[in-house]
């Protein structure tokens, strides 16, 4: 299967769904900072995984998918649940690449701070897209 | 406070450039490991590391490993929701969130302890 950028989508989102985005990301980094500070690196490095966008966003992608197929005339309730679902298999995934970050960061940022940055966001996609991959030959 | 305005203009640019690009790469299962993007981390990380220095973000990568299991337990019950029980995005996605807690505080607390 090939992956393809199709920056066309980008016009399907509208406004205020960028804002809700924005907002909800700024105000979830404010809340781990806050739990950090309050209860320790312990717990608030839990929140750094915490899925603070994935309702917002798997919300937006049934929204558009049932849209776009009521626009046909066709029934899109059941295509949009479909669509949200191999987004939430898509994040499964993804959480091993984020959880390889986490390594990366743990092991590597007291030698060197920016390198562990740079080298946990390439372990992140290396290891999410791999098991993507392999996802598609099993 | 200061500090809070940063993080949140940070943590707002960081989550909507990953979300843009989810958005707009295909296949769907590709675009998906968007959602567990490292966007919230990638944010706080720079501020905790010039705030409270290299042991400290160490110590939340560790507990962040612990956190990304967690997500990879609340997004697989929330594919099993909506693939098996037909349930609205926004309702299996709100309800799946004790998994998280569960699988993310209950792993750290028995790895960890309290501290």
């Amino acid at each position: 299967m090939i992956v393809w950028l199709n920056p066309s989508a980008l016009r399907d989102i509208r406004w205020y769904e960028y804002v809700v985005r924005f907002a909800l990301g700024g105000a979830m980094t404010v809340i781990a900072g806050f739990i950090a500070s309050r209860f320790g690196p312990v717990i608030g490095g839990l929140f750094l995984a915490f899925p603070a966008i994935f309702p917002a966003s798997a919300t937006l992608i049934e929204k558009h998918e049932r849209e776009r197929k009521e626009k046909a005339g066709l029934s899109g309730a059941r295509r949009g649940k479909e669509a949200a679902a191999l987004d939430a298999a898509g994040a499964v995934l993804g959480s091993l690449g984020l959880a390889a970050f986490a390594i990366v960061i743990w092991l590597l940022t007291e030698q060197s701070a920016s390198l562990a940055l740079v080298l946990a966001t390439a372990a992140w996609i290396a290891v999410a897209v791999f098991a993507w991959l392999v996802r598609q030959w099993l | 406070m200061l500090e809070y305005f940063l993080r949140f203009i940070a943590g707002g640019i960081a989550v909507s450039a990953f979300a843009a690009l989810g958005d707009a790469l295909r296949p769907k299962s590709f675009a998906g490991l968007f959602g567990a993007a490292p966007s919230i981390a990638l944010a706080t990380l720079v501020i905790t590391l010039s705030k409270d220095g290299a042991g400290y973000a160490a110590v939340e990568g560790r507990s962040m490993i612990m956190g990304a299991v967690g997500l990879a337990s609340y997004s697989w019950v929330v594919c099993l929701l909506l693939k098996k029980f037909m349930v609205t995005s926004r309702a299996a996605t709100l309800s799946a969130i004790v998994v998280w807690f569960a699988v993310a505080l209950g792993a750290s607390a028995a790895l960890f302890g309290a501290s």
